[in-house]
Parts: C-alpha cells; sequence; structure tokens
C-alpha cells in the first residue's frame, strides 16, 4: 500500500511537469536558485538558511502563516530587503547585490502600490518608460496589457475610480508589462471579495500558462495555494519546512506541523509496538493498537504521532461492521456521535470515543437524502486503512 | 446612523455661541472697516464718524449714505505711493514663499525619510521655535545681523569682507527675517503629505526601474503638490500683510503695505484711508484666501 | 528602504541650525556682562536684575499673562465647541459661512483683523483697554484651537460615542464621558497653542488696547524699534524657557495620554 502511495504522488507529480511550459533557459539550470539565504531584523531572524530552486514556467506559491518569513523572502527576491548572508541567483548570476531598479524581476503588491495620480495606462507604461523603450514599442505594448486583462474602455481612468477587481488587474498588467523574468505575487487575492477571488484564481493560470512566466505568489490561504501552484513551499518560523506538489502536500506531510497545516487532520500520539512487512503498528493510549504503512522518512524515535485525515476515517453504525476491508477488523474505534455539522458538500462528526478522545471524520454527501446520516449520540464505529495513516515525528 | 443622527442636534446646539462670537468679532467689523473707509476724513481726536443712530429714522439713513464717498480709494489709485506698496507686498511675499519652498522641501523631505520613531522629534524640533514669540525671532536677527553683529565679525574673522556689510534695513535682512518666521508653516503641510505617501508606491516605482531621481520626480513630487500648495498658501497670504518684519528689518524706503496701513493710523491717524487700504488688501487676497479655505475643508471635513 | 542619504542628513541639520541658531545667540548674549550687546564681557545675570527690576516691563508682562490666561481659556471653550459642531454636526445651514469664518483668521494678515476689531470696539464705545484685547485675541485664537481639536475629533472612532449612546448615555453624558476624555490632550494643546499666540501677539493688541494698558510685546516692539537692548534678550530668554518647559511638560503630558489612549482604544 505504501507503494501505492508513492506511485501516486509520483503519478501527481509527472501531471505537475507536464503541465509546465517547456525551459527557456538550459534545461537543467533551474531559473531561481536560494542558497542558505538568511535575513535578520535585529535579534530576530526572519529567513534563516533557506535554499530553494525554482524551474522557469513555474507556478510556485510560499505558504505559511502570518509573520513565517514568506513576504520577506519574497522582498528580498524583488530586491527591497538585503540578504544578510547567502546568494540569490536568477539565471545563475548572483542578483543580490543589484538594486530593486536594475532586476530583471517585477512584484504585484499587496495593496497593488497604484501610482494615485497617474491614469491606467500611465500606471502601465511607467515601467516600460524606465526601460527606455521606444514610444511605439511602448504602446504596442501598454495597448497588449489593457487587452490581455481586458481593462479597454479604463485607459483614461485613475487608480481611485476602479473596483477593487479592476484595480488588481491593473497591477498585474502594470507589472507584465516589462515581462520580468519572474513575477512575484504578494498576497494577490487577498483584498478580493470570496467570488471574485475564485475568478481571479483561473485568470491568473491562464495567464501564467499564455505567458510561459515564472510566478511566485505569497498566500496565507492553503486553498489558494493549492488550487493555483504547481509547488507549494510551506514556511514556518523562516524555515522552509516541505516543498511539494499539493497533493503531496496534503497527502504526504513531511511533518506534524505541516499535516496540522495543511487542511484538517487527526493526530494520535503512539510508540511503535512492531515493524513487519511494510507495515507498522503502533501501540496508543488513546485508540489501541494502530496499523499503518511504514512510514516513507526515516523517524528519529519509537516515539510517533499518527495523521489520518477525516475524510479518510470512515464510519458505520454496526459493531460488527464492514469485514470488506483487507485488512480485516483493523483499525476499528468504537464511540458515540459527540457533534454534528452539515456543510451542504460534506457532513463533519465529532465523535467521542470509549477511550475518551475526540476523532473528526468527515462524509461526503453523496445522495440527496439523509439516508446514510449519523444521529446524535448514536454509537458509532470510526475506521480507516493503514495505507490512509501517516506516522511522523511527534 | 442612527446613532450618528442622535449627536448631531446636540453638536449642532454646540455652533450656536462660536458662531455668534464670529459673527460679532469677525464678520460685523468688516462692516465697519467698510463703513469708514467711505467716509469722509475727519481731524478730530478720536478720528471716527459719529455712530449711525437707529431712532433718528429712514431720513438719517439716507443722509448717511449721501456722505458716503470713494474719496478714499480714488485717493489710493491716484497717489502711487498706495500702488507701489501693494505691488511691493505681493513681490515680496512671492519671492519669500518661492525660497521658502526651495529652503522647506529638503527639510520636509529629509523629516519625511527618518526612521519612524524620530519623526515626531524632528517634528517638535520644527514647532518649538514657531511656539516662541515671533517678535523673539525677529529681534534675535537684529542681534545677529546688527553693524558689530555675530554675522559681521564671522565674516570678518574669516576673510571673507574688509569691511562690515550693512544687513540691517536691507531687503537681505527681511528676507532672511520672512523666511526664518515663516519657515515652520512651510515645513509643516510639506511634512505631512510627503509623511503620508505610502512607501510601497516608491518600491513600485524601484521595481518598475526608476532610479532614485525618477522616482522623486515622477512620484514623490507630483504626489506632494497638495502640501506645496498648502504651504505657499499658508505663508504667502499673511506674508502679504506683514507689518513687524519689513519694520524692523528692511529700509524704510520703500513699505509694504501692512507698514503702509499702520502709517495711516497710528501715525497720520488717518482712519478712513487705513480702512480703505485693508478692503483692497482684502479683495486683493479674497482669491488665495478662498482657495486655502476649501483646502482647509477638504483636509479637516474631507476624511469622513 | 529608508535609508538616509547624505542629502537627507545635510539638509535637516542645515535646516535646525537654521532655526535655532539665533535663538542660541540670543540666549548667549542674555547672559553678557558687558552693556554693549555685541562685545562679550563675561557672564552675569544683570540684564535679569534690570528686567525685575524694570516696573514698566513688568507690569505690561503682567497684563499680557493676564490677556493670555482669560483668553486662551475663552478661545479653548469656544473653540472646542466649534469643534465639535463641525466634525459632529453633519451639514447645517450657514456651516460654510461658519467653517470660513474659522480658516480665514489663520492666515489673515493681522494688520485687517486689529483694525476692524478696533472699529468695532470705537462704533460702540468700548473703553479700549484689558477687555478689548482679551476679545479680540479670543476671536484669533479660537481658530487655531477650532482646527487643533478638530484634527483630534476626525480621526477619533466614531463608535466609541456610539457604544457609548447603546450602554445608555445619552449624547451630552456620552460626549463627556468618552469624546472629551479622548480629545483632552488636543484640548489641552489648543489651550496651550492659544496662551503663546496671545503672549506673542504685537499687531492685533497694538490696535485694540487703548491708553495705560501696554502688552509685552507691545512693551518689547518699542524698545526694539530703538536698538538692541541687553534687557530684551533677558525678557526673551525668559520666554523662551517657560515656553520650553510648557512643551517639555506638554509632550510628557501627551505621552502619557497617549499610552492611555492606546490601551484605551481597542475597547
Amino acid at each position: 500500500m505504501d507503494a501505492m502511495l508513492h506511485r501516486e504522488t509520483k503519478r501527481g507529480g509527472m501531471t505537475d511537469d507536464a503541465r509546465q511550459a517547456p525551459d527557456v533557459a538550459g534545461a537543467d539550470i533551474p531559473l531561481l536558485q536560494l542558497d542558505a539565504l538568511v535575513k535578520r531584523f535585529g535579534r530576530f531572524t526572519a529567513v534563516d538558511r533557506l535554499a530553494l530552486d525554482i524551474k522557469a514556467g513555474e507556478f510556485f506559491a510560499l505558504l505559511g502563516p502570518s509573520g513565517c518569513g514568506k513576504t520577506t523572502l519574497l522582498r528580498m527576491l524583488a530586491g527591497f530587503e538585503t540578504p544578510d548572508a547567502g546568494r540569490i541567483l536568477l539565471d545563475g548570476q548572483d542578483i543580490a547585490g543589484i538594486p530593486p531598479h536594475q532586476r530583471p524581476v517585477n512584484m504585484m503588491f499587496q495593496n497593488y502600490a497604484l501610482f494615485p495620480h497617474l491614469s491606467v495606462q500611465d500606471n502601465i507604461a511607467f515601467g516600460l518608460k524606465r526601460a527606455g523603450l521606444p514610444r511605439e514599442e511602448i504602446k504596442a505594448r501598454v495597448t497588449e496589457m489593457i487587452a490581455l486583462l481586458k481593462l479597454e474602455s479604463m485607459e483614461r481612468r485613475k487608480p481611485d475610480q476602479l473596483s477593487g477587481g479592476q484595480r488588481q488587474r491593473v497591477a498585474l498588467a502594470r507589472a507584465l508589462a516589462r515581462r520580468p523574468r519572474l513575477l512575484l505575487l504578494d498576497e494577490p487575492l487577498a483584498a478580493l471579495d470570496k467570488k471574485l477571488r475564485e475568478n481571479t484564481q483561473a485568470e491568473l493560470m491562464r495567464l501564467q500558462r499564455q505567458l510561459g512566466m515564472t510566478f511566485i505568489v505569497v498566500t496565507h490561504d492553503q486553498e489558494e495555494a493549492m488550487m493555483m501552484a504547481d509547488r507549494i513551499g510551506v514556511m514556518n518560523a523562516g524555515h522552509l519546512v516541505q516543498v511539494a506538489t499539493p497533493r503531496q502536500l496534503y497527502e504526504a506531510p513531511n511533518s506534524r506541523w505541516v499535516a496540522e497545516f495543511v487542511g484538517g487532520v487527526n493526530i494520535i500520539d503512539g510508540k511503535i509496538a512492531s515493524r513487519d512487512a511494510g507495515r507498522v503498528t503502533i501501540a496508543t493510549p488513546d485508540a489501541g493498537g494502530i496499523i499503518a504503512a511504514a512510514p516513507l522518512q526515516a523517524l528519529t524515535t519509537d516515539q510517533v504521532c499518527v495523521a489520518i485525515r477525516p475524510e479518510k476515517v470512515r464510519l458505520s453504525a454496526h459493531e460488527s461492521a464492514p469485514d470488506d476491508d483487507d485488512a480485516g477488523g483493523i483499525n476499528r474505534l468504537a464511540g458515540v456521535i459527540a457533534g454534528i455539522s452539515y456543510l451542504g458538500g460534506q457532513t463533519r462528526y465529532q465523535i467521542r470515543l470509549d477511550s475518551g478522545a475526540q476523532l473528526r471524520a468527515s462524509v461526503a454527501n453523496i445522495a440527496r437524502l439523509d439516508l446514510d446520516a449519523f444521529d446524535p449520540a448514536q454509537r458509532v464505529v470510526a475506521w480507516f486503512a493503514p495505507d490512509d495513516c501517516v506516522v511522523l515525528d511527534r | 446612523m442612527s446613532g450618528r443622527r442622535l449627536f448631531t442636534t446636540p453638536a449642532r446646539r454646540a455652533a450656536v455661541a462660536p458662531l455668534l462670537w464670529m459673527l460679532l468679532f469677525f464678520l460685523l467689523p468688516f462692516g465697519f472697516v467698510l463703513k469708514i473707509s467711505l467716509s469722509q476724513t475727519v481731524i478730530a481726536q478720536p478720528p471716527y464718524v459719529p455712530v449711525f443712530d437707529p431712532a433718528q429714522g429712514m431720513a438719517a439713513l439716507k443722509a448717511a449714505f449721501a456722505t458716503l464717498s470713494l474719496e478714499n480709494f480714488r485717493l489710493l489709485a491716484a497717489d502711487h505711493l498706495y500702488i507701489l506698496s501693494y505691488l511691493r507686498s505681493i513681490v515680496v511675499a512671492l519671492i519669500s514663499t518661492a525660497i521658502l519652498l526651495a529652503v522647506g522641501y529638503p527639510v520636509a523631505y529629509g523629516m519625511s525619510r527618518l526612521p519612524a520613531r524620530w519623526q515626531p522629534i524632528a517634528m517638535i524640533l520644527v514647532i518649538v521655535p514657531f511656539w516662541t514669540s515671533f517678535l523673539i525671532r525677529v529681534y534675535a536677527w537684529i542681534n545677529i545681523l546688527q553693524h558689530d553683529g555675530i554675522l559681521n565679525k564671522t565674516l570678518l574673522a574669516l576673510h571673507v569682507v574688509s569691511a562690515p556689510v550693512v544687513w540691517l534695513s536691507t531687503d537681505t535682512a527681511m528676507y532672511i527675517g520672512i523666511v526664518y518666521s515663516y519657515l515652520p508653516f512651510m515645513i509643516l503641510p510639506l511634512y505631512a503629505t510627503l509623511a503620508k505617501i505610502d512607501t510601497t508606491l516608491l518600491e513600485a516605482s524601484a521595481d518598475l526601474g526608476g532610479s532614485r531621481l525618477a522616482t522623486f520626480w515622477l512620484v514623490t513630487f507630483p504626489l506632494s503638490l497638495p502640501g506645496v500648495g498648502a504651504g505657499a498658501l499658508l505663508c504667502f497670504i499673511p506674508i502679504v500683510g506683514e507689518f513687524v518684519i519689513p519694520d524692523l528689518l528692511a529700509g524704510s524706503r520703500s513699505p509694504m503695505i501692512g507698514q503702509t496701513l499702520w502709517l495711516e493710523f497710528f501715525t497720520n491717524r488717518d482712519w478712513p484711508v487705513a480702512s480703505a487700504i485693508a478692503i483692497v488688501l482684502l479683495v486683493l487676497l479674497l482669491a488665495p484666501l478662498l482657495v486655502y479655505e476649501r483646502m482647509q475643508r477638504r483636509q479637516l471635513e474631507g476624511r469622513r | 528602504m529608508k535609508h538616509l542619504s547624505r542629502f537627507n542628513i545635510t539638509s535637516l541639520t542645515l535646516g535646525l541650525a537654521f532655526l535655532y541658531l539665533p535663538i542660541v545667540v540670543l540666549v548667549i548674549y542674555s547672559f553678557n556682562a558687558s552693556r554693549l550687546v555685541t562685545v562679550w564681557g563675561g557672564w552675569s545675570l544683570r540684564w535679569y536684575a534690570e528686567f525685575f527690576n524694570d516696573a514698566a516691563m513688568l507690569s505690561a508682562a503682567a497684563m499680557s499673562l493676564r490677556v493670555g490666561v482669560v483668553s486662551a481659556t475663552a478661545a479653548t471653550i469656544l473653540g472646542t465647541l466649534a469643534a465639535v459642531a463641525l466634525t459632529r454636526g453633519e451639514s447645517f445651514r450657514g456651516r460654510t459661512l461658519f467653517s470660513g469664518m474659522l480658516y480665514a483668521p489663520l492666515v489673515m494678515p493681522e494688520v485687517i483683523t486689529g483694525l476692524s476689531l478696533l472699529l468695532l470696539f470705537v462704533a460702540v464705545n468700548a473703553e479700549r483697554g484689558f477687555w478689548t484685547v482679551t476679545i479680540a485675541h479670543t476671536t484669533l485664537t479660537m481658530c487655531f484651537v477650532t482646527v487643533v481639536v478638530q484634527s483630534r475629533l476626525g480621526s477619533l472612532d466614531r463608535s466609541l460615542e456610539e457604544a457609548a449612546m447603546d450602554l445608555g448615555c445619552d449624547p451630552l453624558r456620552a460626549f463627556l464621558k468618552v469624546t472629551l476624555p479622548l480629545i483632552l490632550p488636543s484640548v489641552a494643546a489648543g489651550w496651550m497653542l492659544a496662551f503663546t499666540l496671545s503672549m506673542d501677539d504685537l499687531v492685533i493688541a497694538s490696535f485694540t488696547t487703548g491708553p495705560g494698558s501696554t502688552t509685552l510685546p507691545i512693551r518689547i516692539y518699542s524698545e526694539v524699534r530703538l536698538g538692541v537692548k541687553p534687557e530684551i534678550n533677558a525678557i526673551c530668554t525668559l520666554i523662551i524657557g517657560s515656553i520650553a518647559l510648557v512643551i517639555i511638560a506638554a509632550s510628557l503630558a501627551s505621552k502619557l495620554s497617549s499610552r492611555q489612549g492606546e490601551s484605551a482604544a481597542p475597547l
């Protein structure tokens, strides 16, 4: 079963690769290489010995809670912060010492930073004029950008005459107009309402494919990161804790912190009791013995935890329930329904196990009539497959 | 919304006392200035026209109107002493405002680029001299600029000049005094707009290839124009009517209009002419005054 | 991104030096023992003694202090009321005229304001002296108080007042219990500004005062016209010193109250 998960993630990785635009510069050199990058503010280390490679044409998301250093990292790439140590290589060249206005990197600011005294077209043309392009070229590119971002008939408006969504598109047009090697987006959708955000996510993905450009987006919204990005780098306290495709990140988190940060999860603490043939048995005080697929990475001690996503926990009303599992009657936990939240597409159950521990399960509402629904205080058996368990250091 | 409405009526009632005060002591007096400016000069002690007595009814009102004359305004137009005085005031105010901008802008810009925790201190440092008496500040320059004052001594010691230079009673001294006295009025509105400029706009400009100089001229300066306007008006309008500084520091050959008014009023005791001078000055300043008021209103009341 | 260039430091230093150097020179020379203002004759308090023996100067100072305290107090009350009306009264009839009358004196040449007030006082046959100067100063300085208080009121979160009313205050009590304590630092700043402006005014006081009631600036001015006198330096130093003390006290007080304000604001 471990092999299957492995296969699956591999497959995910391959599709991700296939989605990418073909490499422009030599196929082997990453577009951007970060090497042992450090940034301190006084005694606070915002970015700590961070290393990362990003390929040309990739849509990369930096995900993390606020204060994790993701914005500092982005600002170092743009040139607004100078690293205290380490290198930033763009196409193999160290750009750490180059001031922002000479870097082939552009940024879309979180508040958009549109020049309030300039019209839409002058905002878009700003960077092109600084580059000293001939007037016809500037005109052509501005027209192109206006068409690309559907800003026709807004050319002469000032930023304060635009809606939030329009402002966002002008900011994007302005940053894209210079055709940067790398486009940095700082929380690009944070200021938009939910509906607009979803449309704009699709729009950003379309633009990135169409232009074959490399995007790095900073976000604290995991759904947004998973929806848009080819790969996600999860940051915590200045460190890059995991870099993976969205699927790997969710199904194979490499630490308890990532498992808890990305999506909902049940964590059961325990101790490895035995290992055999791709399986481990974990003795837990809360849930008895749990049989799980052998962990992918080496564990430091026997003291481990088991992470199970709520949708992988299945519920059954009968004590004697499903024996159809090929493992045969393992990983069963009896308890009562302690809480129910109906969310439309799924229902979340809170189960109080007989041991007193809590377990969360979410069940997809695949039928309109609630034939499978459980009642409050109903006795149930929760069970899950060994392959759905991820064993991690505590 | 209803909470705000609840507050509205008592708040409006609060306007009564200050409104009456300003009507009585600010607006009404202009009526008297206008009236006296249209009256004949009387050589008397004090030289004012008798108050209109409402008890005498319409006849007296008509008689009062009949005595009104434009004689004083004709005098202002005919005697080029007055015209030159107005012209000089406006020229001095324009030149002073230009110097103030040139001196105040770099200081305000420097302040706005200070680390955030130093900015309030810099602001206090700029405001403190404004709280020390205006007269003292002008007087301080007399100390420095007089014949054997510190400036001449320094210049002589440095061998920049071989004989003491006459500073006092010159236009140079007057401009120094004006710039010195009004500098905080120029710096503060400039600083207020410069400090408000979102730094991400400057970063965006750098990100889009703007050098420091380009960023300044294309982003910072255009965005600071409201401050330039406010500072310029805040200095220009009162400088036109300035009395103390030219009186103490400039020569007496060509007086500014404030000095002329003072002279007519206190020395010549010609109140009607002084009033006429004030009316014309007010008319000249009406346009900048209205612009200034609109800016004040927008700044203080436009934020919500 | 906020690094200080050499240009910025230079312009700041030069600007501040220009503002302070003349005052420093004046203060130093007030301690000069020599009668000749420009010759240094060693340190001395002689001119301070001279001032405290100068009856005319002292009575002028007393007059200025009295006018300053009374006019600043009146101006603070009127100016705060005006600020409340302008920020909380929404739109009312005569509002434009009202705010116009309040903003115009800020820049109006003093000779015009002084002359017009004098003509009013003469027309109603008011006896010129303490009260006419006080009224004139109140008129001028209440406008400054209005602007100071208004800018604070404008930035005050109005949901605080709404919360007070929601919790059972009528508008007046909401103002007294919530708004007023929060704007108190700026009301105090307004009073001090009004006081110093009154202590400082020469032109309006010259127009509106009568024989026998001379204010300090009028007295200083008549001395200064005759040339630099060491005694004037001493008086000026005393004035600067007391203003400096007041400013230090005020900034300490506002620091304390802003700390309070910060902790109160989230509530």
